[in-house]
């Protein structure tokens, strides 16, 4: 009863005083806003990496990576083999904890063309079926690499829809979705059928962005002037580079490219430029690695030329940055808040001094030390709350506004969550700030509160 | 026993190290139904006395004790209920609160003593009946006259059912008119059986009263001031006007 009775007076209390009750509230709004737009942001952060992360293969897939020769090999450098074809067929025979090798043989620098129309892609790799688990690719058309394919070195290519938005157009721009299958391209001036391509690769965001547009294009059918925006870029790098790709048999890639040597040396080059494996079981990764380490070491006659680099690593890296921005993102937006409380305490004490008469005259009437305790905090919370509230719609909009400057896949997300949190620790300052100022409050003696003027 | 006890009430100040006795051995009996009023010039020490009656303070020596209950050893808490449930207090300023509409001042004391909001509403309304402001209940008090924020605050005086009611000067900033409404007000309450002491300076309002205490640097005097003698008219002329209200 006093309780409720407490919070009506509190809002009368605010209303009679609207400006001034608005300007304390702006500590709390500026602080809650702080707090929920920093952990969208992070959040935001946290989504596109994570995204980014399964965009380039999962958590799962180990890079076989070069490295130079350890110092007391120095004079076994010239023998370093370097990953070739070999280690591939040792590993799948000789690793079961491997599951999955994946070689890559990629082309620098390549200009693919059509007509008039050209490109560069992401990659331009000579590869096995194998890549497309490895990359997680998957084929919305037509086929991938064959036997035959890769014993004949056929001049076959599957791609991924930005080298078609590039050389064919994008459907956005001509209003309709080309499937360029059997289509002829020119790699490096020399022909390759597209005989597959791979599904538009997106970020949540985007999709969403996407749907949202196609929607506004229904209904405004195709007035005005077409939309481009910017240069297929879309929704960040890591999708940008997955739909940028071509592949080719990884014999095409040696027979056709390789095995003339490369630019200016005129020796064959049967190095691989990548080799991925994807391990059977991921809780025994340590064991895997050092199978395949096993391996290697046997095929490089025991030179070390070589390393393995995990997305583990990654993934610590960036629960380590999202926790490190979390911590600093937090301990600012709490200072403000903190800084909104000493404005909300100030503002109650003035409120006090204010009302001594009143408060003696409740007094008078019955109320006790702990009423009045009890009304001025809970008019101090009621500030604080609405405060809070204000401060979730601010930053509702402070983060559209953010949004909308960068249309990426890192956009923020609000989260219920840091919205509870926020209220809940203005809440918590409201009350903390409201103590002092009830504790004198609750203190007056009523003849002097009644006799003050 | 008397409703209202005193036994030798001393109060006593200390203002940079001078004693200052505002009560000074006061005994003091008020019984039930009685209509009292206390008065004296500025500094007699008849404010101080109305604080100790009225719970709102405690005496430095002595013994209180209010419809048997002593005062003096009361705790902070025990007083604020003493003056919720058994006293009402009617102020010289009216000591309204200016963001409540009538009926919510009237129903403050209810709220501290815990009543329903609807009894609340029900009693309140009853009591602003008993002084005629029904009419205005949805009003702030700067809305209304001052006779009529008194009224109010007589109301609110009431709205507990309390067994004494204390009026501080109550007519001290009204016209002489309005003044005599109210005390013509309190006069009719007191009719009812109520017990009702006038805290005052002016003669005038005293005379009104059956039984005038007189305090004279803090004790009781013994016989009432010469000049009161002789307001029997005055006391004739308030009574006049207690039909009329």
């Amino acid at each position: 009863m006093i309780f409720v009775n407490s919070i009506v007076v509190g809002l009368k209390e605010i209303w009679a005083h609207k400006s001034r009750s608005f300007l304390t509230m702006l500590g709390i709004i500026l602080g809650v806003t702080s707090l929920v737009g920093m952990s969208a942001i992070i959040k935001g952060m946290e989504n596109g990496m994570k995204e980014a992360m399964i965009a380039m293969g999962g958590v799962d897939k180990v890079l076989v990576r070069t490295q130079p020769v350890p110092a007391w090999q120095d004079h076994l450098a010239d023998s370093a083999p370097g990953r070739t074809l070999t280690d591939v067929m040792a590993l799948q025979n000789s690793a079961p904890l491997i599951r999955l090798v994946s070689p890559e043989m990629a082309l620098d620098d390549v200009m693919i063309s059509r007509g008039e129309k050209r490109t560069e892609p992401s990659e331009c790799v000579g590869a096995w079926p194998a890549v497309l688990e490895m990359n997680l690719h998957t084929l919305a058309h037509g086929r991938f690499f064959n036997e035959i394919d890769e014993a004949e070195a056929r001049p076959v290519c599957v791609i991924g829809t930005g080298i078609r938005d590039e050389l064919f157009g994008r459907p956005d721009e001509i209003g309709k979705e080309i499937i360029p299958l059997g289509e002829t391209i020119m790699i490096e001036n020399q022909p390759f059928v597209i005989v597959g391509m791979f599904q538009e690769y997106m970020g949540e965001q985007e999709a969403k962005e996407r749907i949202r547009q196609k929607e506004l294009r229904d209904k405004q059918e195709q007035a005005g002037p077409k939309r481009s925006r910017g240069w297929g870029r879309r929704g960040g790098w890591a999708f940008w580079r997955k739909n940028m790709t071509v592949y080719i048999p990884l014999n095409t890639a040696w027979v056709r490219f390789r095995s003339g040597g490369t630019a200016g040396s005129g020796i064959p080059d049967p190095r691989l430029t990548d080799m991925d494996i994807k391990v059977a079981d991921f809780s025994r990764l340590e064991e895997a690695l050092q199978q395949a380490r096993n391996v290697l070491l046997l095929t490089h006659q025991g030179i070390e030329d070589f390393s393995f680099e995990t997305q583990e690593n990654q993934i610590e890296n960036i629960n380590k940055q999202i926790k490190n921005a979390r911590l600093s993102g937090g301990i600012i937006a709490g200072i403000s808040l903190l800084v909104g409380g000493i404005g909300i305490m100030n503002i109650m004490l003035a409120s006090i001094n204010e009302r001594v008469r009143e408060i003696g005259i409740c007094k008078a009437v019955g109320a006790t030390s702990a009423n009045i305790f009890i009304q001025i905090l809970i008019e101090s919370a009621v500030i604080a709350l609405i405060g809070g509230l204000m401060g979730l719609v601010v930053s509702e909009l402070f983060v559209d506004l953010l949004g909308a400057l960068t249309p990426s896949a890192n956009s923020p997300v609000i989260t219920r969550n840091a919205e509870l949190v926020a209220v809940a620790f203005s809440v918590a300052v409201g009350v903390l700030a409201g103590i002092l100022p009830a504790i004198k409050a609750a203190s007056f003696s009523p003849i002097e509160a009644l006799r003050y003027e | 026993m008397a409703l209202l006890e005193l036994r030798n009430v001393s109060k006593i100040y200390h203002l940079g190290g001078e004693e200052i006795r505002a009560l000074d051995g006061v005994s003091l009996d008020i019984g039930g139904g009685e209509f009292v009023s206390i008065i004296g010039p500025s500094g007699s020490g008849k404010s101080t006395l109305m604080h100790i009656l009225g719970c709102l303070d405690t005496p430095s020596h002595g013994t209180v004790t209010l419809d048997g209950t002593e005062v003096q050893r009361a705790t902070p808490r025990e007083l604020a209920h003493m003056r919720n449930r058994k006293i009402g207090f009617v102020f010289q300023f009216f000591n309204l609160l200016p963001k409540l509409n009538v009926v919510q001042n009237v129903e403050l004391p209810m709220i501290y003593a815990g009543v329903s909001g609807r009894e609340r509403r029900k009693r309140a309304e009853h009591a602003l009946e008993l002084v005629e402001m029904s009419h205005r209940l949805k009003n702030r008090p700067s809305q209304l006259s001052g006779g009529q924020q008194q009224r109010v605050a007589i109301a609110r005086a009431l709205v507990n059912d309390p067994k004494i009611v204390f009026a501080d000067e109550p007519t001290g900033n009204l016209d002489t008119h309005t003044g005599e409404i109210i005390l013509a007000l309190f006069r009719k309450l007191s009719q009812e059986g109520r017990t009702i002491i006038i805290v005052t300076h002016n003669p005038e309002i005293a005379a009104v009263t059956p039984r005038r205490i007189e305090i004279r640097n803090g004790k009781i005097a013994e016989k009432v001031d010469e000049r009161l003698a002789g307001l029997d008219r005055l006391a004739a002329k308030a009574g006049s006007l207690a039909p009329a209200a």
